[in-house]
């Protein structure tokens, strides 16, 4: 099993969510978090007090999934969650030794 | 009590097609002509009242309460309310960081409280009655007097409403005045250092200067004296004329120069403005100033409260005619179009020079077009008051962004930026738009009962000497409070309260818990 996490521009959630859903991925977690990486991040302007604001609001997604799906995941989330400019964010993978669903006790696969 | 009487009501009832202009709220000059076409209509109004009055009636001097104007006027303090709670403070708290919203909201309506019991102990007899130039007497204190048949006069003579109401409507001002103040020092300033603060500026500060600018001995005063000195025989020529310059010469120092201030330009704004400057010098930057984010935590308030101000600002500026005549409607029409005009200067100057128009920009300028017009509201053209709007948006844009920043005070929400710089160009732009070749209206002389002659020379000077008197009174009388209030109470919070937040650590509460 694998963990696949994607940090996205907030606004392409409902084509991610869609495009996972339609893949048969069951369930979803999002995080609204702040970062930077590339995308220096940008600058507000208060009555001429310049702020270099350096954290842009992103999410974070997260999917468990079985290890053979993962390939057809990243590839959901990379063309759904593309715009082609800078500041689209990436996608980790991890390795995810256990998973139990907490109603039933079932583990592992049957728990995704 | 001293109710109207109807044919009194009907004797005045021409004045009303009169082109009556009244300049300061306490100030000596009214045009109080009549049209010729409302001549024939007065003589003929004048027949109808003595056939209806065949039994005896009072003098028509009699003093008598003018119900329309004291509806007006009720109405007006309440709406001068309206602009410190909640318009103020949620402009300015929409401009703080979200752990210190709650410390200016509470600061704000602190001052609100504070300052209304103070005005009934003392403050509404200092600044209002005779006594010296600078100050008056305690000959109302604790309200001694005012009751509900007291009247107090406006600026037509034998036009009066309640003296309560009046109570009310300065009132009003004197505590809006150091609710302004608390803008310059936000997000560090211990709530005991303002809690003792404003008492102590209002008191040394605050009612001195109003009485300096406002206190005159009232139309009705003067209008008599000239009839006596009109009327006397040769041989009391004299004492008729020493008792009217005795009765001119009641007047606080600034009214006493000539100088104009419609509704508080001085008075209000630029003593408010420079005690905040002092404030933000005194008690030292915000922690991380200039280096950490302290962007406003929610605009959307701010605009509320700009726009409740607006709102609000009609009762403090056409209510400072005292009556529901054509000044308070001019003052209405000022506020309204030199508003807008600074609004869009102030953003469209920030469009071209930044590159982008903020909503920021525009309630900025809005404000700093209100407190410019504020002094002029009664004595400008709506034109000349679109003019004082589009230079009142750009400079004080200048003295909000460039100048602060070069000189690198910490005026946390630009009270002196906006309302020291704003009053002054109001102040000092009165003297010129009060120019009848201008469009303004020109300064009664109510001894004379006419227009008095436009000395542009003259009135600068006056406009001038008034505000380098304020800003000198206030400025040495803020100095001594905040060091006074620094060696009793201490001015500031400790490093890590700030960091805090004010919310938490002074008053144990939070703005949002979501």
């Amino acid at each position: 099993m694998k963990i696949v996490t994607a940090i996205i521009k907030p606004f392409k959630l409902e084509e991610v969510r869609d495009a996972l859903t339609a893949l048969g991925v069951q369930g979803l977690t999002v995080t609204e978090v702040k970062g930077y990486g590339r995308q220096k991040g940008h600058t507000e302007i208060y009555r001429g007090a310049e702020y270099a604001v350096n954290f842009i609001p992103k999410l974070k997604i997260e999917v468990a999934v079985p290890s053979s799906q993962v390939e057809i995941v990243i590839d959901a989330i990379l063309s759904t969650a593309k715009t082609g400019h800078i500041g689209d964010g990436k996608i980790f993978v991890t390795n995810l030794e256990r998973a139990i669903r907490i109603r039933t006790g079932e583990v592992d696969g049957s728990a995704l | 009590m001293a109710q109207p009487f109807e044919p009194q009501r009907g004797a005045n009832f021409p004045r009303a097609n009169a082109l009556a202009r009244s300049p300061g709220r306490i100030s000596r000059f009214r045009r109080s002509f009549i049209m010729p076409a409302s001549l024939s209509f007065r003589l003929k109004l004048a027949a109808l009242m003595a056939a209806c009055l065949t039994a005896a009636t009072p003098a028509f001097a009699e003093p008598a309460l003018s119900k329309s104007d004291n509806a007006w006027m009720l109405t007006a303090s309440a709406l001068v309310l309206l602009m410190t709670i909640p318009g103020l403070a949620l402009f300015y708290g929409g401009l703080v960081r979200s752990k210190n919203m709650l410390s200016v909201l509470i600061q704000v309506f602190y001052t609100v409280c504070i300052v209304c019991l103070i005005w009934a102990f003392y403050g509404y007899s200092l600044t209002f009655t005779g006594g010296s130039p600078y100050i008056g007497g305690l000959s109302k204190a604790f309200m001694m007097g005012i009751t509900p048949e007291a009247l107090a006069g406006t600026f037509t003579p034998n036009v009066q409403i309640s003296e309560l109401v009046y109570f009310c409507f300065q009132m009003t001002f004197a505590a809006i005045t150091p609710a302004l103040i608390v803008g310059a020092f936000a997000e560090r300033m211990k709530f005991a250092a303002v809690a003792l603060f404003i008492p102590l500026w209002v008191t040394f500060v605050y009612f001195p200067i109003a009485h300096m600018v406002w206190y005159w001995a009232g139309p009705d005063a003067i209008t008599e004296a000239a009839k006596a000195v009109a009327a006397a025989g040769p041989d009391a020529k004299a004492a008729a004329q020493a008792n009217l310059d005795a009765v001119l010469a009641d007047g606080g120092r600034i009214y006493l120069w000539g100088a104009l201030d419609f509704a508080g330009g001085t008075v209000v704004h630029i003593n408010a403005g420079l005690a905040g400057l002092i404030g933000a010098l005194m008690v030292g930057a915000r922690t991380g100033y200039r280096r950490e984010l302290m962007a406003p935590h929610a605009l959307t308030l701010s605009m509320v409260g700009a726009a409740l101000l607006w709102v609000g600002w009609f009762g403090f500026n056409a209510g400072s005619s005292l009556e529901a005549n054509g000044t308070a409607a001019l003052a209405m029409a000022n506020t309204f179009l030199a508003t807008a005009a600074a609004a869009l200067s102030w953003m469209f100057i920030e469009w071209l020079t930044r590159g982008h128009p903020s909503l920021l920009g525009i309630i900025s300028g809005a404000v700093a077009g209100l407190v410019a017009v504020t002094p002029a509201s009664g004595f400008a053209g709506p034109m000349g008051s679109i003019v004082l709007g589009l230079v009142a948006g750009g400079v004080c844009l200048l003295f909000c962004t460039v100048v602060k920043n070069s000189l690198g005070y910490d005026d946390s929400l630009d009270a002196f930026g906006v309302h020291c710089i704003g009053g002054i160009i109001g102040a000092l732009g009165t003297g010129i738009l009060v120019n009848p070749a201008l469009g303004g209206t020109g300064v009664m002389d109510y001894v004379a009962g006419k227009v008095a002659d436009y000395d542009a020379v003259a009135q600068m000077i006056a406009q001038a000497k008034g505000v380098a008197l304020t800003l000198a009174w206030c400025g040495i009388g803020s100095t001594i409070i905040y060091k006074v209030v620094d060696l009793t109470v201490g001015l500031r919070v400790k490093v890590e309260t700030e960091r805090e937040g004010l919310d938490l650590t002074n008053h144990t509460e939070r703005a949002y818990n979501f």
